[in-house]
């Protein structure tokens, strides 16, 4: 019975990510009058030597790490403020939830527009006095309209996660917790945030898995300009390998964009592991 | 360890903290916060589906006031009209509904076998396999992509039509490599674990053979974790981009995401660009309207991983 | 264990997928195989350009009409992503028999075998322009019905306003006196945009309105005796002279880092004194102000003004069963009156001197007999190799971070890099 299962898993996920190690060596094209050829390590001294590659690289990581933190603190925030007894909670749920149902594309699409320099955010802005800055097409602003998009689309969906945790804390606590005259905060500290380890460490995993795989925001809103400033290393190998058909160059980038997230994942689960 | 208890259905139980209640200003204050979050979560959907309604020039015109939300002024259906004169969206439409639901019906069916299989039969090896499964969980769709591509052009297919080589710019290649899922098979498998074992016991001495236990015992009783596993595939599928934009390059075969290019050309009409995002997202949102409890419950249920 | 639920599950499985591959063979399974029985299939980059679009069809209508033996149908792609759409195909062998191209992506697509050469066309394609004329390695692979040419935009009346000289063919505007232009101009206050190259067009048009403007001061995309680099031509002193330039314009304030999404809009509204673009812009300049607009060649940088050669074309691809129905319909559709159809709804430059004459302000005398006088001055083809799109892609990126303020040197030995990187790799495409 697990046969269809494993016949389908090892064709489109187990042998592509074997051809993603055997192609990385060659210099493969999707189409080319050329066989491929073994050619050793070069596409990797090429991608090494190569200024995008670590600009992206930069951007991808600094992507991740600011938007790990304000992603689940503010997902947080919005679970804690759905989950009391209050009358329309569920319509605000509701709410908060709305981009995540939206796709990514048309998100993109419609923030493309609202970040015009003459868009709705900056007449928005300008109301308040503040001369809003091109948001897009600036490379010091470019990054952090993209953080703040994604944030907006993905919150809910962290914000429920968050939700099922917090639902998981057994009402007693907080009942102890208060006869013993616990303030809110000290509810929180003590009851709330113990209770959420392991939401936390399936959260942490969850936002820098997609984090770094960054692409569709940064293809739609900005093709990685301006200056690279929102390039990350999808986009990239997705560029070369689609664009400019470069099949062994791109399955290179991506060797090591998988390397990486390997990397990253291994660390995350070490530190959050159950401390015995 | 996770059990599918519905979050959406607990209203106000005991194990959540209540509001204070001696301090009304803080009560109000709460209240505004909600309600700004709202607007924040809310309003750029509004406009969206709003402008869509009205002329370019109208849309740049209001905008910067409350009425880029407010349906007044020249309100039509020209942009929905252009829409419709622009692309196929008609075939848009079916191929994305057709690719989805095949998706979502397949995904379940082999998804759920495979997590049989690894909790209730278990054969030696299994807990080997589940490893491995569930270590694929880490590896993004988009690196392997173009490996992928590259493969799936170099694959045999037999159909009724016969042999063909190569499955670019077709309906399968849109659908087979998504029905099998490490995740599906997750939570299915975390599902099933759940339910007890003595039911196959009673079942076997009947005699009855593992697929009648799997069809009759176990299917019937995860309703929940069907319904998870069919959101999770949906959702994703019905807003693929990146596969489909590199797969497949007959008009006629193309889902409702890679219909947004045809918009982004020389002359941008935000209008038309605005109704089609509409239209391309109303099924989703009715859907999840409709389904609230369901939606929201598989997105949490998703959630804790031992 | 027992296998049997396992078989009937497999049997169930394909029996699944059964209407489902029905349905997809019903539906386009076959589509584009290339021209089995009579049936000769056509791809175009056209769904977003109506009248184009229109005058294409015409010409099938025609066609399918002149004879009983061949049928042609149309498919049109969005032009974004066209060209990826073709290349997916090709991988796929399910090119059409028809294509149009991107004049300069002809080699490529030639080297890679999409494309096959045309039969039996030789004296009627003498006739026409040679920069829309798709040649690789000796051989014909595609022709167009129109090319165009690059111009300043502007009024006569915003000139003698400024004092400035009315620049001719024979004596353009140097590069100094061009940039005094602007910066009297822009002290006047009176537009938002002194200059507007139109930054806001996407694609093909970087390489083809500003590499024109690079091989202007003396660069180029690639040297081109052999084709094998990059290193010398595109980051030569002239070329990084180029780029300082070309960012100076946007930190002195000339031309806006990001025109507005309709440039052409943006000039007949009064925003813009100069606007740089293609010939597709002359009706409607023309009709905001009449006899006051000027149309001038672009400025000498150094080395001449340059023009960058050749549009869309037509071609035949390798995939057809039918290659000699494929000719036959390429013979037919290049007959003058066509040319002339097409050139007159993509208000560019006809391809042929019959054809000239049919279209409005073509013919001897005409309005626009000046864009056919500097496409023939001044063009230049972009790279004859294989590598162009590739080339063309590294350029589109280099001259964006160019004017948003990279590094001239290190952005353009970056671009060579990778040039020479993707030459090499592809064994010079010999």
């Amino acid at each position: 019975m697990i046969l269809p299962a494993a016949v389908l898993l090892i064709t489109f996920l187990l042998i592509p990510i074997g051809l993603t190690l055997g192609l990385a060596f060659t210099d493969a094209r999707l189409i080319s009058p050329r066989p491929a050829q073994f050619i050793g390590v070069d596409n990797f001294t090429r991608l090494f030597s190569d200024d995008t590659f670590w600009k992206s690289l930069r951007n991808t990581v600094l992507f991740a790490i600011v938007i790990v933190p304000v992603q689940s603190a503010c997902a947080l925030g919005l679970a804690l403020l759905v989950n009391v007894k209050m009358r329309g909670v569920n319509f605000f749920r509701t709410i908060y939830f709305l981009p995540v149902v939206t796709s990514m594309v048309v998100v993109s699409m419609l923030w493309l527009f609202l970040y015009q320099k003459n868009g709705l955010i900056n007449q928005v802005l300008a109301k308040g006095g503040i001369t809003g800055p091109d948001w897009l097409g600036d490379p010091h602003t470019a990054l952090i309209a993209i953080i703040l998009m994604s944030a907006w689309q993905a919150m809910g969906f962290h914000m429920v996660i968050w939700l099922s945790g917090l639902q998981t804390i057994s009402g007693d606590l907080y009942e102890a917790a208060s006869l013993d005259g616990a303030s809110q905060w000290q509810q929180f500290r003590y009851v709330t945030w113990p209770g959420l380890r392991q939401t936390r460490t399936f959260i942490l995993i969850t936002i820098t898995i997609a984090a770094f795989s960054l692409f569709t925001q940064v293809n739609i809103m900005t093709q990685g300009g301006p200056l690279d400033s929102t390039s990350t290393v999808v986009l990239m190998a997705v560029r070369t390998g689609f664009q400019q058909q470069q099949t062994g160059y791109a399955s290179a980038i991506s060797l090591v964009f998988f390397v990486l997230v390997l990397i990253v994942t291994i660390i995350q689960r070490y530190y959050t592991r159950e401390k015995a | 360890m996770t059990t599918l208890t519905p979050v959406a259905e607990r209203t106000a139980t005991e194990n959540r903290p209540a509001v204070d209640t001696q301090f009304p200003v803080r009560r109000v204050l709460g209240l505004v916060l909600r309600i700004v979050l709202c607007l924040v979560f809310g309003l750029p959907l509004l406009f969206m589906i709003v402008a869509s309604f009205k002329p370019d020039t109208q849309i740049f015109a209001d905008l910067g006031g409350i009425r880029s939300f407010l349906p007044v002024g020249n309100l039509s259906l020209d942009n929905y009209i252009g829409v419709f004169n622009r692309v196929p969206f008609a075939q848009f439409m079916l191929n994305s509904v057709l690719i989805s639901v095949v998706t979502v019906v397949l995904g379940v069916i082999v998804n759920s076998m495979a997590a049989f299989s690894l909790a209730r039969i278990k054969f030696r090896g299994g807990s080997f396999v589940l490893g491995v499964i569930l270590a694929t969980l880490i590896v993004p769709f988009e690196t392997l992509a173009l490996p992928l591509l590259w493969w799936v052009n170099k694959l045999p297919f037999f159909g009724p039509g016969g042999y063909s080589q190569g499955w670019l710019d077709t309906y399968q290649v849109q659908i087979i490599p998504f029905i099998a899922n490490a995740f599906s098979i997750f939570l299915f498998y975390q599902y099933f674990d759940s339910i007890p074992k003595e039911l196959d016991e009673a079942a076997t001495v009947d005699g009855a053979g593992w697929f009648r236990i799997y069809r009759s015992i176990v299917m019937p009783l995860s309703g929940p974790a069907v319904a998870t596993v069919a959101i999770l595939t949906f959702l994703p599928t019905w807003n693929q981009y990146l596969w489909p934009l590199m797969s497949v390059q007959s008009e006629e075969l193309r889902p409702v995401m890679v219909g947004i290019d045809y918009f982004k050309q020389l002359n941008v009409s935000w209008g038309q660009i605005m109704a089609y995002a509409s239209m391309i997202t109303a099924p989703v949102l009715i859907l999840f309207i409709a389904f609230q409890r369901a939606f929201i419950n598989s997105i949490a249920s998703s959630g804790v991983k031992g | 264990m027992k296998l049997n639920p396992t078989k009937r599950l497999a049997v169930g499985l394909l029996a699944a997928a059964l209407p489902l591959s029905l349905a997809a063979c019903a539906k386009g399974g076959s589509s584009s195989a290339g021209g089995a029985g009579g049936e000769l299939t056509m791809w175009t980059h056209n769904a977003g350009n109506k009248d184009e679009l229109a005058s294409i069809t015409q010409i099938v209508n025609d066609y399918n009409k002149s004879q009983t033996k061949y049928k042609v149908k149309i498919q049109a792609f969005p032009q974004d992503s066209y060209n990826q759409s073709v290349v997916a195909a090709a991988a796929s062998k399910k090119l059409p028999c028809i294509l149009d191209i991107d004049g300069p992506n002809v080699p490529n697509w030639a080297w890679a075998g999409y494309l096959a050469p045309l039969e039996g066309m030789d004296a009627t394609l003498s006739k026409f322009l040679p920069s829309v004329i798709g040649k690789y390695n000796g051989k014909t692979y595609s022709f167009g019905y129109y090319d165009v040419a690059l111009v300043n935009v502007t009024r006569k009346s915003t000139l003698d306003k400024y004092g400035i000289r009315v620049p001719t063919i024979d004596q353009p505007w140097t590069k100094d006196e061009f940039t005094a232009a602007l910066k009297k101009i822009k002290a006047s206050g009176a537009f938002q945009n002194p200059l507007d190259i139109a930054t806001s067009f996407t694609g093909e048009w970087w390489p083809y309105a500003y590499s024109p403007m690079l091989q202007s001061f003396g660069g180029d995309l690639i040297n081109r005796t052999d084709y094998k680099s990059a290193d010398g031509a595109l980051n030569s002193d002239k070329a990084v002279e180029w780029a300082k330039w070309f960012r100076s314009l946007v930190t002195d304030g000339l031309a806006p880092l990001k025109s507005g999404a309709d440039p052409a809009k943006d000039f007949v509204n009064g925003k813009t004194a100069i606007l740089y673009n293609g010939t597709w812009t002359a009706t409607d300049t023309r009709k905001a102000f009449g006899k006051d607009t000027l149309f001038l060649p672009p400025a000498d940088l150094g080395n001449g003004p340059k023009i960058g050669g050749g549009s869309w074309q037509w071609g035949v691809s390798t995939n057809c069963a039918d290659p000699k129905g494929a000719m036959d319909y390429m013979k037919f559709a290049a007959q003058d009156k066509y040319v002339a159809s097409v050139s007159s709804a993509t208000k560019n430059i006809p391809a042929t001197d019959a054809a000239a004459t049919q279209v409005p302000g073509y013919g001897p005398g005409g309005d626009n007999q000046v864009f056919r006088d500097y496409a023939k001055k001044y063009a230049v083809l972009r790279p004859i190799t294989p590598g162009y799109p590739f080339i063309a892609t590294e350029f589109t990126k280099t001259a964006q971070d160019i004017l948003n303020g990279a590094d001239p040197k290190g952005a353009l030995d970056q671009a060579v890099k990778d040039i020479d990187a993707n030459q090499k790799s592809n064994g010079y495409f010999k």
